[in-house]
């Protein structure tokens, strides 16, 4: 019996983004797909699926919270990016870094989100200075630990050190669970191959990786085991992964506001190949998280080349799996 | 690398004709990348043509009905490249292209600022000027 908590279930669009690209799915359309899979909230990247982004006209605002009516959804957090190298030959100041965040939660407050997802390359210098914009806006600030980084990496470690400091509620941390991925995902090694990468290396990568080498050793014994130029981003992508203990979530829970539930493939028997989600959740459960685990597909891009891409598939089986480790099912 | 297949659109491939001049030729092109890019974040369009490289200098791109020359694409930060949307890439080329197969290679930089060295997508296809 699952023990009780109040995490809440939602999806990033980030997770259509194959059938949006091709025009198959509009976005109201993915919002309705978002109803017919009973999942109650949207996570929405502004400069993907919103034309004109970070310049929302009214009449989008307007027809955004229609849909949200329409189709009984929660609007939950916005995806950011900082541009800080838009401007020709330099990189953008402090000041102009600040400031293009702070569009970014007026139009997060604007759309009904609570949360930012703020991108990993956002110091921690700026995340203090907007934790009063944040505050009144009502906007949760949550920088994304991704892979290759963790919670005991340089920067996060800076990063928590003025969480602590700061003690707002408005500044913490998005939690990507793609860093803690046991086994390389076989979608990515299946397309290394497919283009042709030497069987011989990818058979090496797979074995370090399942051995706990380090990233690094393993891209460096790539390069003297005679990989290509053409074969290394190819590698890369595929050996680009790493596994921490989750358990680790437990010290700093309460910097942690957000979850994306990074999946590669669900296998037709509910489960994630590479990402061990039974062990995952219950530590969630165990902190007492209270936010949206959101749903963020992407094995699309390791398989768009031969196969028919079937996004809303891959979230329904993900969402069942999470439906059952939450207790819902 | 991501939505490489998907990059060069063929159904776009024609030769330009302006004044009763064919005066180049033109393709459909998509950004490999999941998200929008403003025009100064769009790096290096290495195009081959049959094997020829085409200099930045002959190349424009039209986005919902403005076109911009590829070399002032860096001097602008504002313009949007949508996600999925097909920018027409026209090549100054008096002549064009003769009728029959041609192969159009693109490798194409993205400078997506958290990526350390940015990202890039390749395409070629094959295509036909009727």
């Amino acid at each position: 019996m699952t023990a009780a908590h109040s995490i809440k279930r939602g999806v990033s669009l980030y997770s259509f983004q194959d059938e949006y690209f091709h025009r198959k799915l509009s976005l109201e359309d993915i919002i309705a797909v978002t109803a017919k899979l009973d999942i109650p909230g949207i996570e929405i990247i502004g400069d993907q699926m919103i034309p004109g982004y970070p310049n929302l006209t009214d009449a989008f605002v307007k027809q955004w919270h229609g849909w949200m009516d329409k189709y009984g959804r929660t609007p939950v957090c916005l995806d950011m990016f900082l541009d800080w190298n838009q401007y020709k030959g330099r990189v953008m100041t402090f000041d102009e870094r600040v400031a293009s965040i702070t569009k970014d939660i007026i139009n997060a407050n604007k759309l009904g989100c609570t949360v930012i997802r703020v991108i990993h390359d956002v110091q921690p210098e700026i995340m203090e200075k907007l934790a009063p914009t944040a505050e009144k806006y009502n906007v949760k600030l949550a920088l994304e630990i991704h892979a290759p980084h963790h919670l005991d990496t340089e920067l996060e470690q800076r990063l928590i050190e003025t969480f602590e400091r700061v003690q707002s509620p408005f500044i913490g941390f998005t939690i990507d669970m793609g860093i803690y991925t046991r086994r390389i995902p076989r979608v990515s090694m299946d397309r290394a191959r497919r283009e042709g990468v030497n069987p011989v290396i990818l058979d090496y990568v797979d074995e370090a990786y399942n051995n706990h080498i380090d990233n690094q050793t393993i891209m460096e014994t790539v390069v003297k085991m005679g990989a290509t130029q053409f074969e290394m981003p190819w590698i890369n992508q595929a050996a680009h992964n790493i596994y921490v203990d989750p358990r680790r979530m437990l010290d700093y829970m309460k910097w942690i506001y957000h979850f994306h539930a990074k999946f590669q493939e669900m296998l037709p028997d509910y489960t994630e190949y590479s990402i061990p989600y039974d062990e995952i959740i219950p530590v969630l459960i165990e902190g007492g998280f209270s936010g949206y685990l959101d749903s963020e597909y992407e094995g699309n891009r390791h398989i768009q080349d031969v196969y028919e891409v079937d996004s809303v598939e891959q979230v329904r089986r993900q969402q069942m799996m999470l439906k059952r480790l939450l207790g819902e099912a | 690398m991501m939505y490489d297949c998907y990059m060069v659109v063929g159904e776009e491939f024609k030769n330009v004709v302006r004044n009763g001049q064919v005066v180049g030729y033109q393709f459909g092109l998509r950004i490999p990348f999941y998200s929008s890019v403003v025009l100064s974040m769009v790096g290096n369009t290495e195009l081959k043509v049959d094997g020829k490289t085409v200099p930045d200098e002959q190349m424009a791109v039209t986005l919902r009905g403005q076109t911009f020359p590829k070399p002032i694409f860096a001097d602008e930060p504002e313009v949007k490249w949508e996600f999925g949307e097909i920018g027409i890439v026209t090549v100054d080329s008096p002549g064009g292209l003769q009728a029959g197969q041609h192969t159009i290679d693109v490798r194409q930089e993205v400078l997506i600022g958290f990526v350390e060295g940015g990202l890039f997508g390749h395409d070629t296809k094959t295509l036909v000027i009727k």
